[in-house]
């Protein structure tokens, strides 16, 4: 089924160009407020119908990217192309139109639902701002209809979403993304406020309406495990720039940048003689601050194969085939793969 | 040896204003010097009320019941004030946020030398030139310098390990570690279970670390403990339970998780919500839940028996566990 | 479980219609509410102030005097014959110049309550949808109209409300004027101040996201949010509203005679205290201070149940 659904539709859903998106913080009266880049030249597409996973730590920007992408967050600079449209800069009532393909599901279940209403106007509140057209009898169908698309009783419509546990409020929020059956869900850390059976579930969850519906999946988590489980293709993002790019097979087996390697070393993998095989290609230090970031590449402060090169000149991102890596020394160096 | 810690029977209760919730029911295990036991659960297990109660942290309205022998002490018997001569001393604990841990207002340098000044008596000087070694065997870059901050100036992963150097100056005997690392991104987390798994060998401290992160367990644990609705279904050495578990809910726990070299087509999740405490289920905590259920689990409560001399479980069901029967 | 679906449109149109019986939600006011029944303290307060309120109303139909009818038995004895009894029908007794006090005092306060009422209610109405859409909009038109409110506050409240009174002559219109001028102000700080928390909130996020308009944002999502603490402020202003009244009736600027208020009542109480007509000063004093101290313990209840801590 999953075959199928890439080979019919294969174009470009989205398609992002030099998104930067910058943050000034502080500053007073007489004092110049200091500049962080969250995001700097990100530019890669979505085909219809794949998962695209963006992983990193913090500071890496995918929370920003995903709120540029559906202009949650205004971009500084670059396109943000919408099945050929431009969006990047659209004042919000020309975005409106398009939020119904757009839509987002948030990392805290119940922080993303308004407490003061009950869980049926939640999911139908899109549905009066960009269906209007819909009678409150038809609404509410829909409203049930999504309720048990979601695994939701739909008896409890008229509750509240504290009454609800974490795993049943997250899909409160699936169902309300959900219901003006968009064509890209950004899914923002969806299960990382979730316990692990619970997570399993929404997971599988997901992965049954993406093909139930046609839907594409911009997946942003800081877990690899996860990402590598439900995405196609995985981005590395690090310090608000892309590092590598590639299918998931091909991330975990042959990953060409350093960073990725020792994300994939680092993760923790629940199987204990492999744990204890391990060698971690430990990584020395911390993430540097987005405010004054290293010249050149960004990750030569932390990278084990650093050259006076990397100090001077800003790596490009280098694409092959499927693909993108941003590393003066990626053909040379000979990384293993992350077990 | 003798365990360095003995617990038996430990019960954790609350008392609402209609009920009583019991979170926590019938604990029992040893730990010893210098091994890493892993406590496994969700939310709603209990494992994190088990371990506030032997430190004395349980809100106003939680009793505890039961023998937690440190020695011969039992430290569920005493009071506020004999329980201090213990705490930060010989049992010490660190948890998942470092800044609601942290005073915000006093020098990195100020707090720790507080810890040796109470606990061991040395002078403001000493205490100081101890907690600076310290912050340098947690592995803090220019620790003087690094001293003279505030918590707010530090980044996540250095104020945990700030939590952890004051954790370990007494060398405490144990040092209960509650999701230390969720809030760390992974690669600062790698570096966290590496400086656990030298502290324990360096100091022979005993660790218990809580969590949910079964990659976590699997990386540092020698036995692993898991718990499901406040009492424990599955105790053992790690090796076992990961490769060989004989409790559905160990097994479900290990299919929920995704691995991070191997892309499943599904994930098995366990069918269900964890438990109310409130409202247990008759019989097995677990059958609602459960693949492998028959009769016996809806009516009788499973005890935790022994399983081939070094583990346990507590479970009725005695046949293969594995998912592709059931199917 | 799910992949045996093939439902592939949530629209249904043709689908049979679904019957659903719904239970019913535990919302977050319900939740205060019985918080609030919890707290003896306020719950006592709750039914005085109730019984108060009803007094007024009932009240009148036992009266056997008007307000400003004057008893001439008692005039030039009222220490010996103005005093509170049944008999003669002045239950609260007379005033210095032989008016009843029982009715006056009902009189006063249906002024002092009405004040504060509508005071707060101004100030819930204009404070609230000023401070939202600064609070919201931010940037400029929030440092706008936040500069008007510092300039309206940092003028000598009581010279313009005494100089209005004095030109305009005093009135029950006025003093509501006066009143309504001030009281939204406290009230527009402290919801901009929410507002704007709350505007970083996820579920303001996802409205946005969902295609919310900014208006819709501000009264579907935002103004709920914000209720909680509007209604403490509120139910905390209006004591402060009525010591207004009493301070300006006190001083003479207030309702105009016959009318009166309890300020005035006070007053005048205070004034005759020397000649031993007690009586006169302490049926004003007392429902004035019960007033104020039922209000306080309500809106210290209220804050106690709304206290968004719990959740």
């Amino acid at each position: 089924m999953q075959a199928s659904v890439k080979n019919t539709r294969d174009e470009d859903l989205i398609k992002v160009e030099d998104l930067s998106k910058y943050f000034s913080i502080g500053g007073g009266l007489f004092t110049k407020p200091l500049q962080l880049k969250a995001l700097q030249d990100i530019s890669f597409t979505v085909k219809r119908g794949e998962t695209l996973g963006i992983v990193g730590e913090s500071g890496c920007g995918k929370s920003t990217l995903g709120r540029c992408i559906l202009q949650l967050l205004t971009p500084e600079r670059g396109r943000v192309l919408w099945m050929g449209q431009d969006i990047a800069a659209l004042p919000a009532e020309e975005m409106r139109k398009h939020r119904k393909d757009l839509q987002i599901i948030f990392q805290d279940p119940l922080a993303s639902l308004n407490p003061r209403m009950t869980v049926g106007e939640i999911i139908a509140d899109p549905l009066r701002s960009l269906m209007p057209q819909l009678k409150a009898k038809e609404r509410r169908d829909r409203v049930i209809r999504t309720m048990e698309a979601v695994g939701l009783l739909p008896e409890m419509i008229n509750r509240y979403p504290h009454e609800f546990s974490g795993g049943q409020a997250q899909r409160i929020g699936i169902a309300r993304a959900l219901i003006t059956e968009p064509k890209l869900i950004v899914c923002d850390e969806p299960v990382s406020a979730l316990d692990v059976s619970i997570q399993a579930q929404i997971l599988n969850l997901l992965a049954d309406l993406k093909d139930q519906f046609g839907l594409t999946l911009i997946f942003i988590s800081h877990n690899l495990s996860v990402v590598r489980h439900v995405s196609d293709r995985i981005m590395v993002l690090y310090l608000g720039r892309i590092v590598e790019l590639a299918e998931g097979d091909d991330l975990y087996d042959d990953p060409k940048h350093p960073y990725t390697r020792a994300l994939l070393t680092a993760v923790p993998v629940p199987d204990p003689k492999r744990a204890r095989q391990r060698t971690i290609d430990g990584l020395v230090g911390e993430i540097p601050s987005p405010i004054n970031q290293p010249s050149g590449c960004t990750f030569r402060t932390r990278c084990r194969y650093a050259l006076p090169i990397c100090a001077q000149q800003r790596p490009p991102l280098e694409s092959t085939g499927t693909r993108m890596v941003a590393c003066h020394r990626w053909q040379e160096l000979e990384l293993q793969s992350g077990a | 040896m003798a365990p360095v810690l003995s617990v038996s029977d430990l019960s954790v209760r609350f008392h609402l204003h209609e009920s009583t919730v019991t979170a926590v029911n019938g604990l029992s295990f040893t730990l010893d010097a210098g091994e890493t036991l892993a406590v496994v659960g969700e939310s709603g297990s209990g494992k994190s009320q088990a371990f506030m109660s032997l430190m004395g942290l349980l809100a106003k309205n939680g009793t505890a019941t039961g023998e937690a022998m440190l020695g011969d002490v039992n430290l569920l018997a005493l009071g506020n004030s004999a329980l201090n001569q213990y705490r930060g001393r010989d049992i010490a604990m660190i948890f998942q946020d470092p800044m609601t841990s942290l005073n915000p207002a006093l020098r990195i340098k100020q707090q720790l030398a507080e810890v040796l000044v109470r606990h061991k008596g040395q002078d403001q000087r000493t205490a100081e030139r101890n907690a600076l070694e310290m912050l340098e065997r947690v592995g803090i870059p220019e620790p003087a310098k690094r001293a003279e901050a505030y918590p707010h100036q530090m980044s996540g992963g250095m104020r945990q390990r700030v939590m952890i150097a004051m954790a370990l100056l007494c060398q405490p005997r144990i040092l209960i570690a509650d999701e230390p690392t969720t809030a760390l991104d992974v690669t600062v987390q790698a570096q966290m279970l590496d400086l656990f798994k030298n502290l324990t060998n360096d100091f022979g401290t005993a660790l218990v670390l809580i969590t949910h992160d079964l990659g976590v367990v699997a990386g540092i644990a020698d036995r692993m403990m898991v718990m499901y609705g406040g009492r424990c279904v599955e105790k053992g050495p790690t090796d076992n339970l990961f490769y060989d578990p004989r409790h559905p809910y160990t097994l479900g726990l290990l299919h929920s998780t995704p691995h991070v070299a191997k892309r499943a087509q599904r994930l098995d999740p366990i069918q269900g919500l964890p438990p109310s405490l409130e409202h247990l289920p008759q019989g097995c905590a677990f059958h609602p839940r459960c693949a492998f259920r028959f009769e016996r689990c809806f009516v009788e409560r499973p005890p935790l028996l022994p399983v081939e001399d070094v583990r346990e479980k507590a479970c009725w069901y005695q046949g293969e566990l594995s998912y592709e029967e059931v199917a | 479980m799910l992949a045996d679906r093939r439902i592939d449109t949530l629209a249904g149109a043709k689908a049979a219609p679904v019957v659903v019986v719904a239970t019913k939600g535990r919302s977050l006011w319900m939740d205060a509410g019985r918080r609030f029944m919890r707290n003896r303290a306020a719950l006592i307060s709750l039914i005085v102030l109730l019984a108060v309120v009803v007094f007024t109303i009932v009240g009148p139909l036992l009266a056997r005097w008007s307000i400003e009818k004057i008893d001439w038995s008692v005039m030039g004895a009222v220490l010996t014959k103005g005093n509170p009894s049944i008999a003669t029908g002045h239950y609260f007794g007379t005033d210095e110049v032989g008016r009843d006090l029982y009715s006056r005092v009902i009189q006063g306060t249906q002024i002092s309550l009405l004040v504060g009422i509508v005071g707060s209610l101004i100030a819930v109405l204009v404070g609230t949808i000023y401070g939202a859409i600064a609070g919201y909009f931010g940037g400029r038109l929030d440092s706008v109209m936040m500069r008007l409110v510092d300039i309206i506050y940092s003028i000598p409240y009581m010279f313009i409300l005494i100089l209005l009174l004095i030109i305009f002559g005093r009135s029950f219109i006025m003093l509501f004027v006066g009143i309504g001028l001030v009281s939204w102000l406290g009230m527009s700080r402290v919801v901009r101040g929410q507002t704007m928390t709350l505007r970083n909130r996820e579920f303001v996020e996802a409205a946005v996201a969902t295609g919310s308009k900014p208006l819709a944002v501000i009264f579907r999502h935002i103004v709920p949010n914000l209720l909680g603490i509007v209604v403490i402020y509120a139910t905390l202003l209006i004591p402060e509203m009525i010591l207004l009244e009493s301070f300006i009736s006190f001083l003479g600027l207030g309702v105009q005679e016959p009318n009166t208020s309890l300020g005035a009542l006070i007053s005048e109480g205070a004034r005759t205290m020397q000649y031993g007509t007690i009586w006169q000063l302490a049926f004003p004093l007392a429902f004035f201070v019960v007033i104020l101290f039922t209000f306080f313990f309500v809106g210290d209840g209220l804050r106690d149940a709304l206290d968004p801590k719990d959740r």
